[in-house]
């Protein structure tokens, strides 16, 4: 079975991201990026359902900018067979990217979407349920465990009261959450391997999808400081300030 | 022009989270409508309608409804939603898996989790962990969102009087099947819903550390919370975790023991009123946004606030 998973090149989750002075969106230029912290934990999932022999191709798919192509090599490091780049420079909201997934699920005819349950960047968590509706496929999102077998995948999500458990028809779309697995980093003698994997590119026109955006960001701004910083000698003291100062117990 | 709102429930009662998502509903304007989907869900729609400000209850109740899977919720979402101009839902876990679905099938953007509204069109969400603040305008004709709770306050649960329409389930689907929940189980009020919320992260050392904590949660009627670091050590159940992609709070009073402050983490709770920090470590970035940080070993702090706290309620 074939398994489609798409990675999201994002700034890296160490870095503190600036708010431009323009308003106009966040300081990228000489930013350290990466893939989705999420998105690794959909090709290690891959991988390893490759690995236990249930997989037999993975395919890595980002859309974006050339340097997209960086993420895919890193998946492909990780363990990927091949990549596939739609290459824009348009920014892409979830919709567009879910419409442009469709459009290679229909050529690629995957049994199995894995993507993250939200990218780092833009914090939506929308692309895996978008894609999933386009197709009409089910989808379990949020996923700390999936078990595929007899053309039906199990899926154990998280949610707001703990853990719930669905059976989806294959195919399906499934979106990671921090505890599904712990990805692997990349071998040097993979990293070169890599090198050598194919990656095919198309563009949003060779797919026919419109990526015209829905929504205008008209600015962006950084959140109100908090004023903290004051320290307490001791729990008598805490407590005292929490009564009678800050009146919350 | 009328605003539908997917009231999140347990079919006996309400989730408080739909209230605050009442409010958002109200400040963008127009009629407020409440849909009520789920299997014997009167006493939930009853509820639904007494909250002020609501114009209308839809009940959609059907066996194909009793776990919410978002396959079969979406698509009576989607038949209902030419009728308005915004549909909203929750930016819980529930809110979050469904509503995405609804917007791809009406072909239109979702803005997810807003926190405030400028206008009916134009929103203020938080992007980059609440680093950084969009304002987005849609030009879409049906506006899908989901709504960050701490944004809105809760609407009151009393002194509305809509009527109740029942109204036919969608679609039936064989997509997907619901097999089983494990539900933590607790007498503490909700961790998103709490007034005040103690948590602990990778400092507490082991699970059983955490009865410390739930000690203080019940002198102090709070709910207990948790990083990702203790999460993902195993120390207490996923549906502890505060942070960026875990649950968003912001109650009155927030301590955060041995939880050195990843942004992550502070992407999670940095809007509570009033902030505590206890931290062995000075220089831990949990102390600039506390507003009473107190440095020193949490083993002994912990009894020592217990006991305090003993005193000072009686």
């Amino acid at each position: 079975m074939k398994v489609l998973v798409a990675v999201k090149r994002v700034i890296d989750y160490n870095v503190k991201v600036r708010v431009k002075a323009d308003k106009t969106g966040v300081e990228t230029a000489n930013v350290k990026m990466s893939m989705n912290p999420f998105d690794e934990i959909a090709v290690e999932e891959a991988i390893r359902l490759k690995e236990a022999g249930i997989v037999t191709e993975i395919v890595a798919v980002s859309l974006g900018v050339q340097q997209c192509q960086e993420t895919i090599r890193t998946a492909l490091a990780m363990g990927a067979d091949r990549g596939i780049h739609v290459l824009t420079d348009a920014a892409l909201e979830p919709l567009a990217v879910a419409k442009l997934l469709k459009a290679l699920c229909d050529k690629e005819q995957p049994q199995l979407v894995i993507l993250g349950k939200q990218a780092i960047d833009d914090d939506c968590s929308q692309t895996g349920q978008m894609l999933a509706a386009l197709l009409g496929w089910s989808q379990g999102t949020f996923a700390s465990k999936v078990k595929i077998a007899d053309g039906a995948a199990d899926v154990t999500r998280e949610v707001d009261g703990g853990l719930e458990t669905v059976t989806l028809k294959l195919p399906a779309v499934v979106t990671t959450d921090l505890r599904l697995n712990e990805p692997r980093y990349a071998s040097l003698p993979n990293i070169m391997k890599a090198k050598k994997k194919p990656i095919d590119a198309t563009s949003p026109a060779d797919l026919g999808v419109d990526v015209t955006p829905h929504l205008t960001v008209l600015k962006v701004e950084e959140p109100p400081k908090r004023q903290g910083g004051k320290k307490v000698g001791s729990i008598a003291e805490l407590v005292d300030k929490l009564k009678n100062e800050a009146r919350v117990i | 022009m009328a605003v539908l709102v997917f009231a999140e429930h347990t079919n006996s009662a309400l989730k408080s989270a739909t209230l605050n998502a009442v409010t958002a509903a109200a400040a963008i304007g127009g009629d407020v409508h409440l849909l009520v989907a789920g299997h014997n869900a009167r006493p939930a729609a009853e509820a639904a309608a007494k909250i002020a400000g609501v114009a209308k209850v839809l009940l959609a109740d059907s066996a194909t409804y009793e776990h919410l899977l978002a396959e079969s919720v979406a698509p009576l979402v989607v038949k209902l939603a030419p009728g308005y101009s915004h549909v909203l839902a929750t930016a819980t876990t529930f809110g979050k898996n469904f509503m995405p679905r609804v917007a791809a099938m009406l072909d239109v953007a979702q803005i997810s989790e807003i926190q405030s509204v400028v206008s009916p069109d134009t929103f203020v969400r938080p992007i980059y962990a609440g680093n950084a603040l969009a304002t987005v305008q849609s030009k879409d004709a049906i506006k899908v969102i989901t709504v960050r709770g701490t944004g809105f306050a809760a609407a009151a649960a009393e002194g509305g009087s809509a009527r109740i329409e029942t109204i036919e389930a969608g679609p039936v689907t064989d997509l997907a099947r619901f097999v089983g929940a494990e539900l933590s189980k607790s007498e503490r009020p909700e961790l998103t819903a709490a007034r005040i919320v103690i948590s602990g992260g990778r400092g507490m050392q082991s699970g059983d550390n955490f009865h410390m904590l739930d000690k203080i949660a019940d002198q102090l009627g709070a709910a207990v919370g948790a990083s990702r670091a203790a999460v993902d050590a195993g120390f207490v159940p996923n549906d502890y975790q505060v942070g960026q992609t875990g649950k968003i709070v912001a109650p009155e009073l927030y301590i955060a023991v041995g939880i050195s402050g990843a942004i992550q983490h502070l992407a999670g709770m940095k809007d509570s009123k009033v902030i505590v920090a206890i931290n062995k470590d000075e220089e831990a970035p949990i102390f600039q946004i506390a507003d009473y940080g107190v440095v020193g070993d949490l083993f002994k702090l912990v009894p020592e606030l217990s006991a305090e706290l003993a005193k000072v309620k009686g």
